[in-house]
């Protein structure tokens, strides 16, 4: 079959490096075609009529011609630049975390419309007023459904036994819980807490639209988020980058938060 | 696929590997350049390879702006014409060249050298904010103009120097983003127009 050298799709850039001296190669995820590289030639120089259509955390409908090697955006035209996320630090922070770690778990040209559905919704829900950690939650334990290492947190992943109302373990490697018998055998498991457990397999079964009456504790927020980089660390055999500088930022806000905590007891 | 073949001595497949590596340079435009040294005159090779030795040897960097310089304080920093007050901060020293070449800043500057990335692993301690802060600690500054990139490394670095320096009292502006010169309102992204309407003034 032979394809058209033009064509056309809908896509989220979610990396971009230079090539050259005004071209950048981008990484977009589409709908259809899964992650596919381009090279944008020109972006960099200030007249570029594609630059603003083209930059990181953008939803572009995009026009390419077919390469040799890689194929070459022609133009670019922005479905929705995410405006209120660009103008926040935090909320930034959050997205490139989403698009290094989809990125991170795709492979080229490996088609996933969920996952650019469950990409895009979660960037929209970003910009609206709801708990960023409990978001991203939501993303990483579906991105992981999406791709196929969905943790298992209904039954021990050792004994297969319905879990007890107590605290139980998550073991990354185990891929999943394991009861308090079953843990001696995995020595790189960490205690997980009920109410974790609770709400990490109710975001994992929830639409997204649902979640945003969920409350969660700072300490519960905390404890989730630990287990969840612990499992994507394992996964991908190395830190997720864009952790460190939400970590930075964090820490700055750090003196705020705890006035703020102290203000509300 | 055939094989380069192999230039004739070592020395002009050195010099081929070493001009390849070049930014813009691909093998072939390596080869052409280092056989016309080669027909070039002892003079001229000899200029090159001296200019390019002392590239090195006879710059650093500023201790006060971090700009690339041939005398330290550089010639920006030691001009005291200059307005002390103002910090135009940077991101690489060519942009330094751009901005004085309007001739309309009179104003230091500081240079970053990066923007945060957090995707590639650049954080706040890998471009050169501490050295900022350090300089905005004595009191004499009153406006740091952020004329970082305009893409979202850029931006997010704006953002996070401008919360780093709003608590100190001084005054924290960005270069202004809106349509470049010479360019067509059909082809602008929502970005640029949103930011050039809001920016908008009366003529």
């Amino acid at each position: 079959m032979t394809r058209p050298r033009n064509y056309q799709t809908e896509a989220v850039i979610i990396k971009k490096t230079k090539l050259g001296e005004a071209d950048r190669i981008l990484t977009l995820y589409t709908p259809d075609l899964g992650k596919i590289q381009a090279v944008a030639k020109g972006v960099r120089r200030p007249r570029s009529k594609m630059a603003g259509h083209l930059e990181l955390l953008t939803h572009s409908q995009v026009s390419l011609a077919r390469g040799r090697n890689l194929d070459t955006v022609t133009g670019s035209q922005t479905i929705d630049g995410f405006l209120p996320l660009k103008g926040d630090l935090e909320l930034t922070s959050c997205a490139l975390y989403l698009a290094e770690l989809t990125e991170q778990f795709t492979a080229d040209h490996d088609e996933n419309r969920p996952l650019f559905e469950l990409l895009l919704k979660t960037m929209h829900r970003l910009c609206q007023d709801t708990d960023r950690e409990l978001t991203l939650r939501y993303f990483e334990l579906h991105l992981l459904d999406l791709t196929g290492y969905r943790p298992q947190l209904g039954r021990c992943t050792a004994c297969s036994q319905a879990l007890k109302p107590e605290t139980n373990f998550f073991s990354p490697c185990a891929g999943g819980v394991l009861c308090p018998g079953c843990q001696p055998t995995q020595p790189a498991a960490h205690p997980l807490s009920l109410d974790a457990l609770k709400v990490l397999r109710w975001l994992q079964d929830s639409e997204a639209e649902d979640f945003g009456r969920l409350k969660v504790s700072r300490p519960l927020s905390r404890e989730m988020e630990t287990l969840m980089r612990a499992c994507l660390r394992y996964l991908l055999e190395r830190e997720v980058r864009s952790t460190a500088w939400r970590d930075t930022l964090r820490e700055q806000a750090a003196p705020r938060q705890v006035a703020e905590e102290e203000g509300e007891g | 696929m055939n094989q380069e073949p192999t230039p004739p001595t070592d020395a002009v497949s050195g010099l081929i590997q070493a001009l390849n590596r070049l930014p813009g340079v691909g093998p072939k435009s390596a080869q052409r350049l280092a056989f016309h040294l080669l027909r070039a005159s002892d003079e001229e090779t000899r200029l090159l390879a001296e200019a390019i030795m002392s590239l090195k040897q006879k710059t650093k960097l500023c201790s006060v702006c971090l700009n690339v310089t041939g005398t330290d304080p550089c010639r920006i920093c030691s001009n005291e014409q200059r307005d002390r007050t103002k910090i135009c901060i940077v991101e690489q020293p060519q942009d330094i060249l751009a901005l004085e070449h309007t001739g309309v800043y009179y104003g230091r500057y500081h240079v970053l050298h990066g923007a945060i990335s957090p995707t590639e692993g650049v954080g706040a301690g890998d471009v050169r904010i501490r050295e900022l802060m350090a300089r905005l600690g004595d009191g004499s500054v009153t406006e740091v103009i952020l004329a970082t990139n305009t893409n979202l490394e850029g931006e997010q670095t704006a953002l996070y120097l401008n919360k780093l320096i709003t608590p100190l009292g001084i005054r924290v502006t960005r270069l202004a983003r809106g349509l470049p010169f010479g360019t067509e309102l059909e082809y602008a992204d929502d970005v640029t127009l949103t930011r050039a309407l809001e920016g908008r003034q009366e003529l």
